[in-house]
């Protein structure tokens, strides 16, 4: 019935907020960066990880960093993943294997050759292993394939009962990161500068604390911005430019955008009827379309662990100028979504809850990353059943198009949002 | 029931003891383990797979018990709605173990960094059995900083002080090279027979090989020890089978584990395997851990410069696609089975590395997926055979 009052909505075709376009501009600016690095015009290229990304340190040896998860995502929003994943299957990769990999090596044998840039090969392969290890396999692969050098970061996970890593965890962690400095050097060809990384460091530091100011804005009602479809966007800078004017500056830009949009009383859908917490990646092959089924029913999602990944600056973390190596430690080690335990994700989750104020919990639940998925239906049980939020738990994929299945979902969708208008009506959740 | 070897109805040849073997593992509620706690009077604490330092273990006066999961040997009637679809079995039948309170003669249960869905798994474990001491190792992956043994050691201090909680006993160093003796002594037999097989994988078979590692899981170590002994011995006197099978390598089965049945049907479609990977991490070290000296130094040392190559273990001085290729010529076996558990994420990366480098060394394979829950084998075993003859007919 309600579903036949919300047929007529089809779907939402642009949302609120200028930084979409600042931000694509920004992002054009670093693909073609890379272009030219393929083609032998720019600085070496250093291969990283998204999680907890150590990105200040290539920044203060002005090397290129290349993200091949953001290569990944790009292709699958851009909807073309599938035949880069389908020539990693053909050489040997499973359809159970997580499909950013697939794609990425699908690229390498297409040389290179993605939709938004031309990639350059590696000239240091760094595996900052926070948390997730596939990732492990993923740069041996790529060492395998290019024979680039590789530079393995071991980043203990949070596994005490406090939740802080160990001591032994952080000298670990800087002795690393010090043999690290000499191999910059090499790839580099530059002498480490320090004054160089106090100044990337104090970008980082500034660029984090408007990125904390930006992300606890979504406790406003409504929302100035969705936390989930309009974070993301956000990202590809915190990662790429993180450390340098630019980034800084997009940031302040951004800041004041969502000012502005407050102050306007404004979010990104013309009324905010439901507030949402969202756990895990989003389907990046059919974002508009997922983002649409939340959109007819007046849902924001006012907070998302998935854009904690990088880090979790809106806890409380900035970078430290004059304890740089210890300050990129603690970020990996502690300060980011992924190398927390499966535990405090609930618990970070909770204050999203509660502090943010959400009517409902939506666990998209993705078969390529198991770092976020495996055991999500015990998160629920938790969620639904002692903490009593209503929850949803739905599957697809983050980068195969054939995991999506469009009726299906909306009518997952459409049960739990006429649920929760039902309790909204009858009161029963406040 | 025969639960240890020593029991007296015992048959005296080596079919006869593994047959009487079997049911120490094929036994979701553990009757062996609690026999053993009564007998011994000591806390129990179960490892999953794939390596634990079970040293630390036992030097606190523990038992250490290894938990691949329940096989085929149960349903999975809850563990299913908190673990997916595409996570691989052995984490939801060891998570339905817990629900089905099978778990409860257990103090502990001791996870390590093996993979994304295991690490999961302790938390799930934690917040769902309160009362169970659950601990998590996470171990070095970056094998070429010093700093990684300092790490090592460190984490196994950590370990080793909750242990000690657990059981009560302060453990000294002796205690600590004492276990390392050992387990080094279990470990040299199973090497010892690993290498009897290569030479006559027409005597001892895989099945009875792997049995006797398998009990190793469950029995005292030095029962285990009593065990190879004898096995070592009875084996010398099997008579050989004839049979017209080819000579492989199998890798891709180190944690999620075959149903027994399953890895007899492999053997009888037509394989003699000269090495694999089963239960990889109670074989761990390539070389005895030095029992004397700083104890918990030397388990760390060893783990990170003699171990043995495994798709959960990173180590960016190996090349695992070449030293399989290596293998294969080394051993002169004719072809690979790449048989891997399915969903398991660390082994079929690793089928792709070794699907290329055979492919350039020109060496055949063949790739299976097998779960532990499966009861019919028919499908595998014709795949196997229909390799089998295309290669013997070559
Ligand atoms: S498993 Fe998840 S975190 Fe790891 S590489 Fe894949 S998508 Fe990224
Ligand atoms: S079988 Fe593979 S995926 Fe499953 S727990 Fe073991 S290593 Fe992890």
């Amino acid at each position: 019935m309600a579903n036949a009052a919300k047929e007529s909505q089809e779907p939402q075709s642009h949302y609120q907020g200028g930084f979409h376009l600042l931000q694509k501009e920004l992002m054009n600016d670093y693909f073609d960066q890379m272009t030219r690095a393929a083609e032998g015009d720019g600085p070496p290229a250093v291969y990283l990880l998204i999680s907890g990304n150590p990105v200040e340190l290539i920044r203060a040896f002005d090397l290129l960093p290349v993200f091949p998860e953001i290569n990944a995502l790009q292709i699958a929003a851009k909807h073309q993943s599938l035949p880069f994943i389908q020539k990693a299957e053909e050489v040997g990769y499973s359809t159970d294997n997580c499909a950013y990999v697939k794609a990425d090596v699908g690229l390498w044998y297409q040389d290179g050759q993605a939709p938004m840039a031309k990639v350059p090969k590696p000239d240091l392969l760094l595996t900052n292993y926070v948390g997730c290890n596939v990732y492990l396999h993923w740069w041996e692969h790529l060492a395998e394939l290019s024979h680039a050098p590789i530079f393995d970061i071991d980043i203990p996970f949070i596994r005490t009962s406090d939740g802080e890593p160990r001591a032994e965890d952080i000298t670990y962690v800087v002795r690393q990161l010090e043999e690290l400095i000499p191999v910059f050097e090499k790839v580099s060809g530059k002498k480490f500068d320090p004054d160089k990384l106090t100044e990337v460091m104090e970008y980082s530091k500034e660029t984090g604390e408007l990125w904390a100011q930006i992300k606890r804005m979504t406790v406003n009602r409504p929302s100035p911005f969705d936390a989930y479809f309009d974070a993301v966007t956000m990202m590809g800078p915190l990662y790429t430019l993180r450390g340098t004017k630019e980034g800084r500056d997009f940031f302040r830009d951004v800041l004041k955008m969502v000012e502005e949009i407050k102050s306007q009383g404004k979010g990104p859908l013309p009324e905010e009827k439901f507030r949402l917490v969202v756990e895990g990646p989003p389907p990046w092959p059919y974002l508009r379309i997922f983002r649409d089924m939340f959109a007819r029913w007046g849902a924001v999602f006012v907070a998302s662990t998935y854009s904690t990944v990088g880090g979790l600056w809106e806890f409380g973390f900035s970078h430290d100028p004059s304890d740089p190596l210890r300050s990129v430690a603690m970020h990996m080690l502690k300060w980011n979504l992924t190398n927390r335990n499966f535990l405090q994700r609930y618990q970070q989750l909770k204050s999203y809850v509660d502090e943010w104020g959400a009517d409902g919990l939506v666990i998209h639940s993705v078969k390529s990353c198991r770092l976020f998925s495996a055991g999500q239906g015990d998160m629920r049980e938790y969620f639904a059943r002692q903490v009593g939020v209503p929850t949803l738990l739905v599957e697809s994929d983050l980068e195969d198009p054939r995991y999506f299945s469009k009726a299906q979902m909306r009518t997952r969708i459409d049960a739990f949002m006429e649920s929760l208008e039902h309790h909204k009506l009858v009161g029963l959740h406040t | 029931m025969a639960t240890t070897v020593s029991s007296s109805q015992e048959t005296e040849n080596l079919p006869g003891i593994v047959n009487g073997l079997r049911n120490l593992f094929e036994d979701p509620d553990f009757q062996a383990v609690a026999e053993i706690k009564r007998a011994s009077g000591k806390p129990v604490v179960g490892h999953f797979p794939v390596y634990s330092p079970v040293e630390l273990i036992y030097a606190a006066g523990i038992h250490p018990v290894g938990v691949v999961g329940a096989g085929n040997q149960i349903e999975i009637a809850h563990a299913d709605s908190r673990f997916q679809s595409f996570v691989c079995s052995v984490i939801k039948s060891t998570l339905e173990l817990g629900f089905t309170d099978r778990l409860q003669i257990f103090e502990g249960m001791l996870f390590h960094s093996i993979c994304d869905p295991a690490r999961n798994l302790a938390s799930v474990f934690k917040r769902n059995f309160p009362d169970q001491w659950v601990e998590y190792i996470h171990f070095p992956q970056n094998m070429v900083t010093e700093g990684s043994l300092d790490y090592l050691e460190s984490e196994y201090r950590r370990i080793l002080a909750r242990l000690e909680d657990l059981s009560g006993k302060k453990v000294r160093n002796d205690d600590i090279n004492e276990a390392i003796g050992k387990y080094n002594r279990a470990r040299q037999l199973m090497r010892d027979l690993y290498q009897f097989r290569r030479e006559h994988p027409d005597i001892l078979t895989t099945k009875e090989l792997y049995t006797l590692v398998r009990a190793g899981h469950i029995l005292s170590v030095e029962d285990h020890i009593g065990l190879l002994e004898k096995a070592k011995v009875l084996a010398g006197k099997k008579t050989p089978l004839v049979r017209d099978h080819i000579k492989v390598i199998l890798v891709g089965s180190f944690c999620e584990q075959p149903p027994l049945d399953l890895i007899f049907s492999m053997e009888e479609a037509g394989l003699d395997v000269l090495d694999d990977d089963f239960l990889l991490g109670r074989r761990w070290f390539t070389e005895d851990v030095p029992d004397d000296g700083d104890g918990i130094r030397n388990l760390a040392n060893s783990y990170r410069d003699r171990s043995v190559i495994a798709a959960v273990k990173h180590d960016s001085r190996q090349q695992k696609g070449k030293e399989l290729v290596d293998r294969v010529r080394r051993f002169g076996a004719d072809a690979v089975i790449v048989s891997v558990a399915k969903f398991c994420e660390p082994g079929l990366f690793d089928y792709a590395l070794y699907r290329k480098a055979l492919m350039e060394a020109g060496i055949p394979h063949l790739f299976v997926e097998f779960e532990e829950k499966m009861w019919l084998f028919d499908k595998i075993q014709t795949e196997i055979e229909t390799f089998v003859e295309s290669l013997l007919l070559d």
